[in-house]
């Protein structure tokens, strides 16, 4: 057999896969989670014009947007390896190259590229909430903070959904880009499945089906999301 | 910051924009004729060649390019008729073909659904009116449709244009050595990551910089009509 399927299945790659898959997706869930908020918080920035802040957060999204997620990965990577196991080697731990280190840059890398996606996505929902709803709002007298939480943020919220959909789609497929680094995900397992049987065609194959499920039912939950939140007018 | 390291780093890391943007170029260009291909069979009425665009389209937009630049380097190059046939290893046995193909098959999918959206942007009466003074469909297509829909769509394809430059970077896993693969080269011999990474992040600011310029100008060109 070329392929190798049988190796796959007695070799005991299919539950590394899938724990592999599993990997993926709690990586891209929380590096989802952070970028939503760092996007929340300087696509506000963005929007209001605050200053010296609006500055820092220009230059923080051109520059995550205009360079490559590798090169970015690479840095954050390189840079922590030395300065964590100084530190750990000062607390006494020797070889802490393990997954829970990887796992937490992985996060901070993928989150800081989705979080400057994620500002633009709410600087646009913001900046398309009609003014005049945020004007009537004031000429009733509320509050501030409760024209926030009352009027601007669930537009904003619904309005973002779509951009959303697509930061997530992104996210889940630069997760793979980690790979190069070492984390056990789901690119890596592959990768690894390949070198050992040698038979990259049908791991990089199955790799290729995983990441299409996960899109495609995350695809299917974002237009559910979407359905449920579209406001309830007279057609 | 290290002077004596910058000497070092700018030359190699120029070399490698030479390659970035070779790559860029060669995947654009294949891959816009593949993604309007793609776009005016997703449009047409025929099943097969709908269900098909949009098939490719969902498969190559929801796997990472990462996914499938591995596919197509290590994969198929197991495979035995593709190895003893010789355009096919052509394409396949080298890094760089290997990566401008895995990139142009991919940047034409996100291209045909650009080009989709513009080309359905487009009213009725106008291809009505073309066919009325007697066009034949390819002419319509050539001289009413494709101008208007690519006014409408370039903004969203200079992004595609940024994110395709973003995406030879991976290039460098299949040893291709263009600025990031430089760029990681040296990050390991000499340790100082922050400058380097500094130096390739600028050169790739520069080449999006220089794309985003052209794709506005040209927007402007195509829309000089309008009052401004």
């Amino acid at each position: 057999m070329e392929l190798g399927l049988l190796q796959v299945w007695e070799g005991g790659w299919i539950s590394a896969i899938l724990r592999g898959a599993a990997i993926t997706i709690a990586l891209g869930m929380a590096s989802m989670a952070f970028g939503a908020v760092i996007g929340v918080g300087c696509g506000l920035i963005k929007w209001a014009r605050i200053f010296p802040l609006t500055l820092v957060v220009d230059f923080y999204t051109s520059v995550v947007r205009g360079v490559p997620e590798l090169l970015i990965i690479y840095l954050l990577f390189f840079s922590s390896v030395e300065f964590v196991a100084r530190v750990a080697a000062a607390f006494g731990y020797e070889g802490l190259a393990g997954n829970g280190y990887a796992f937490t840059i992985a996060v901070v890398a993928i989150a800081a590229i989705s979080g400057a996606y994620s500002t633009e996505v709410v600087r646009g929902a913001l900046a398309a909430i009609p003014s005049g709803h945020i004007e009537a709002a004031r000429a009733l007298g509320i509050p501030g903070r409760r024209i926030f939480r009352r009027i601007i943020a669930p537009q904003m919220l619904r309005i973002a959904i779509p951009g959303m959909n697509n930061v997530w789609q992104t996210t889940i497929k630069d997760t793979a880009l980690v790979s190069v680094v070492g984390l056990q995900e789901l690119m890596r397992v592959a990768f690894v499945g390949a070198g050992s049987t040698r038979n990259p065609f049908i791991f990089y194959f199955i790799a290729a089906l995983v990441y299409l499920a996960i899109t495609l039912v995350s695809q299917g939950g974002f237009d559910w999301i979407e359905r449920l939140l579209r406001p309830r007018t007279r057609k | 910051m290290n002077f004596e390291l910058v000497f070092l780093a700018v030359p190699t890391l120029a070399k490698g924009l030479r390659l970035t943007a070779m790559l860029t170029v060669a995947s654009v260009a294949i891959g816009f004729n593949l993604g309007l291909a793609l776009a005016v069979m997703r449009l047409s009425n025929n099943r097969a060649l709908s269900g098909f665009a949009k098939g490719y389209s969902t498969v190559f937009r929801g796997t990472p390019l990462l996914v499938q630049l591995f596919l197509f380097y290590y994969g198929l190059g197991q495979l035995s008729f593709v190895r003893d046939n010789p355009v096919l290893w052509w394409i396949v046995g080298d890094g760089a073909h290997c990566a401008v193909t895995a990139l142009a098959l991919n940047t034409a999918a996100y291209t045909s659904e650009i080009l989709r959206g513009g080309l359905m942007s487009i009213p009725g009466g106008l291809v009505e009116a073309a066919q009325a003074c007697g066009m034949s469909r390819l002419l319509c297509f050539r001289r009413i449709t494709f101008p208007l829909a690519i006014r409408q769509a370039l903004p969203a394809y200079g992004n595609e244009l940024v994110l395709v430059v973003k995406g030879t970077s991976l290039a460098s896993t299949i040893t291709v050595l263009e600025i990031t693969g430089h760029a990681k080269r040296l990050m390991s011999q000499t340790y100082a990551i922050l400058e380097i990474f500094a130096i390739a992040g600028l050169l790739y600011l520069l080449i999006n910089l220089v794309l985003i310029t052209l794709v506005r100008l040209l927007e402007a060109h195509l829309t000089r009509y309008l009052p401004r």
